[in-house]
């Protein structure tokens, strides 16, 4: 994290550093803008995994370990931006374990549920 | 006598509403490090030129014991006097009343002078330094709002309109700047969001200050909603004038002229852009290697940095100019850049203002955060917007221009008038690199020391190729040119554009991407 705020400077005030960029296989010599320096590396999305995609509060959870859901059915209700947002299941699994507890806060991209496959279904 | 009674009558009762909130108003907004909303203006606008409309406004809100207040001016001043001459219409928040608070008769004044500038074809200028909307006038408050933002669309292209953020600017209030030509902020005294540090706490969790949120570096460094950032009200108000003295007073007129001046020795244009185009360098000296006293007024400097824009002058005439910047990311085109280019090729186009395009850009920058950020419409406005434009443009490719990227950057194709380009210029499809890895894959792959096939094969093309004499051929440049002509042929260009006149098919207007 301390590594990351000082390349923040790096178009500052301070003397930047060059760096090498690829483009099309030519390497050019340049400085990077804060935006690069700060850019997220894109992740596959695991489907096995419900994460917030929003900050809020945990209404309510619904779904239970060990539970086998269906597509659609509700996961947990969260509170955020003044709406009951119902978070539903996209697809058939077994909950493998819960993280999240009524009435907990949770930020943005917060692992709320873990899910596995139905055993014997192809996925 | 009678007459002389009403006279000292007047006298006091402007003396009175001259001093706004009363003196521990101001005590306070001077404590906060800011001029009052009179002492800005006067600070602007030639000596003794302002002439102030609407002085004795009140307002007529009756609710929640408005009607016992006396709001002087009800909080902001309006008014018209000179910069440099140039006649200039003002409207100032005056925070020391109600907070500068935006009432129905607030809002009915500044559509006044922003009625007034339009009618008379002359710039505006506003300076927002309130605490939002008037909630004890309600809806009227909010019917203000709009009216306003209505008449910033309708000024839009006609006069040029300035928002400089001396203050709070908060809520629906921030788009009127957002519709404007140029955002001025200060240090520590500029903020600006739609949703306060509380709010974001109350709903989010997150805890952020003013200045992390809205202050005058996040707009001019992170969200690209500021065009001039300056330390002090002074620097801004230089900053300002500045800005005046490049662009015309409305869309019928070109800019004032200036006297001719040679660019400064010290900016050699030979000595500037190194042979290697994967080497760095810094292209606002290209741009003050051939501008008038080598003077640039650089617009949006620290957002967006891979892409230089900005206002200077060729033999007297303002010019726009727009310069890939290879000492950022190379120069290359990605979303930011693309909407900063975009606009600013808009914003001369429809003041009359020609346009020198400087090309060294090796294309679009790669990655999924691109894409996913909409690089395709984001980079779409930069051909829109030099598609679009009418004034005369100039281009000037100065070492590589790859695929996309020379396209986009005001080529021939787009309607350039006139596209020279040094004799190092590398126009092709891609960089010599990946061309040939491409090409000669086969070649390479099977070689018995593919490094050195590799490092052949992009020779080969690079000679055949990647110059500028192949677009030459075909007619899509001009003329290869010394870089030490480059200012005697722009200069040539922006001669013998004076008349230029297009036929454009009939339409109520376009619907570019964005």
């Amino acid at each position: 994290m301390e590594k990351k705020k000082e390349s923040r400077q790096s178009t500052g005030d301070k003397k930047p550093r060059f760096k090498s960029l690829i483009i099309d296989g030519s390497k050019y010599r340049t400085y990077y803008n804060r935006k690069f320096e700060n850019r997220k590396e894109y992740k596959i999305r695991d489907p096995y995994k419900i994460v917030s995609y929003i900050p809020g509060t945990v209404l309510k959870v619904i779904a239970k370990e060990g539970q086998e859901v269906h597509k659609g059915d509700t996961a947990l209700i969260l509170d955020a931006m003044k709406m009951k947002n119902r978070i539903v299941f996209e697809r058939g699994a077994i909950v493998k374990a819960i993280h999240v507890a009524e009435g907990e806060k949770v930020p943005k991209d917060y692992l709320m549920i873990e899910l596995s496959p139905v055993p014997g279904q192809n996925q | 006598m009678a007459l002389g009674r009403k006279i000292e009558e007047l006298k006091k009762k402007r003396e009175i509403i001259l001093l706004g909130g009363g003196e521990e108003a101001i005590e306070k907004q001077v404590a906060m490090g800011k001029l009052t909303a009179r002492a800005r203006i006067k600070a602007l606008v030639d000596k003794n030129s302002f002439t102030e409309y609407d002085l004795f406004v009140e307002h007529d809100a009756r609710d929640f014991d408005m009607d016992k207040k006396t709001l002087h001016g009800d909080g902001v001043i309006i008014g018209a006097g000179t910069i440099f001459g140039a006649p200039i219409s003002i409207f100032a928040q005056d925070f020391t009343v109600a907070g500068g608070s935006l009432g129905a008769m607030h809002a009915r004044k500044i559509t006044k002078i922003m009625d007034h500038a339009l009618k008379m074809k002359m710039p505006l200028i506003g300076i927002n330094d309130s605490g939002g909307a008037r909630i004890q006038e309600g809806v009227n408050s909010l019917a203000g709002y709009g009216e306003i933002f209505w008449r910033n669309t309708l000024n839009s292209g006609v006069i040029p309109q300035i928002s400089v953020i001396l203050g709070p600017c908060a809520g629906g209030a921030v788009y009127s700047p957002a519709l404007t030509d140029f955002v001025f902020v200060v240090e520590k005294i500029s903020k600006m969001f739609i949703t306060g540090p509380e709010v974001i706490k109350t709903v989010l969790g997150e805890e952020i200050s003013m200045e992390d949120l809205g202050g005058a570096r996040v707009h001019s460094e992170i969200s690209g909603n500021a065009h001039f950032y300056s330390e002090s009200e002074a620097e801004c108000f230089e900053q300002i004038k500045k800005l005046i003295s490049f662009i015309p007073w409305n869309n019928l007129q070109k800019a004032k002229k200036f006297p001719p001046k040679d660019p400064k020795p010290e900016y050699n244009i030979e000595k500037i852009v190194p042979d290697d185009p994967r080497q760095p360098y810094d292209i606002r000296d290209v741009i003050r290697a051939v501008a008038d006293d080598s003077d640039f007024l650089e617009v949006q400097k620290k957002w967006a940095e891979n892409i230089v824009v900005g206002f200077g002058r060729m033999a007297g005439e303002t010019v726009g100019f727009v310069g890939n910047q290879p000492l950022v990311l190379a120069g290359v085109l990605d979303v930011d850049s693309s909407d900063k280019a975009a606009r600013f090729v808009r914003y001369c186009d429809a003041f009359n203002i020609p346009i020198i395009t400087f090309v060294d850009l090796p294309g679009y920058l790669p990655g999924a955060d691109q894409e996913h950020a909409g690089v395709i419409r984001h980079g779409a406005k930069v051909l829109y917007a030099y598609s679009e434009a009418t004034v005369p443009k100039l281009t000037v490719i100065l070492r590589k221009a790859y695929g996309g990227g020379y396209i986009a950057m005001a080529s021939r194709h787009l309607r350039a008038d006139y596209v020279f380009a040094w004799p190092g210029a590398e126009i092709a499809v891609m960089g010599p690199e990946g061309a040939a890895n491409i090409i000669f894959r086969k070649e390479i792959a099977t070689a018995d020391d593919p490094e050195k096939m590799r490092r052949q094969k992009v020779k080969e093309y690079k000679q055949k190729f990647a110059n500028p004499y192949v677009a030459a051929a075909r007619g899509y440049i001009d003329s290869v040119i010394e870089p030490a002509e480059t200012r005697k042929l722009l200069l040539h260009g922006i001669d013998v554009s004076g008349n230029k006149s297009i036929y454009l098919p009939n339409k109520k207007h376009g619907i570019p991407p964005f």
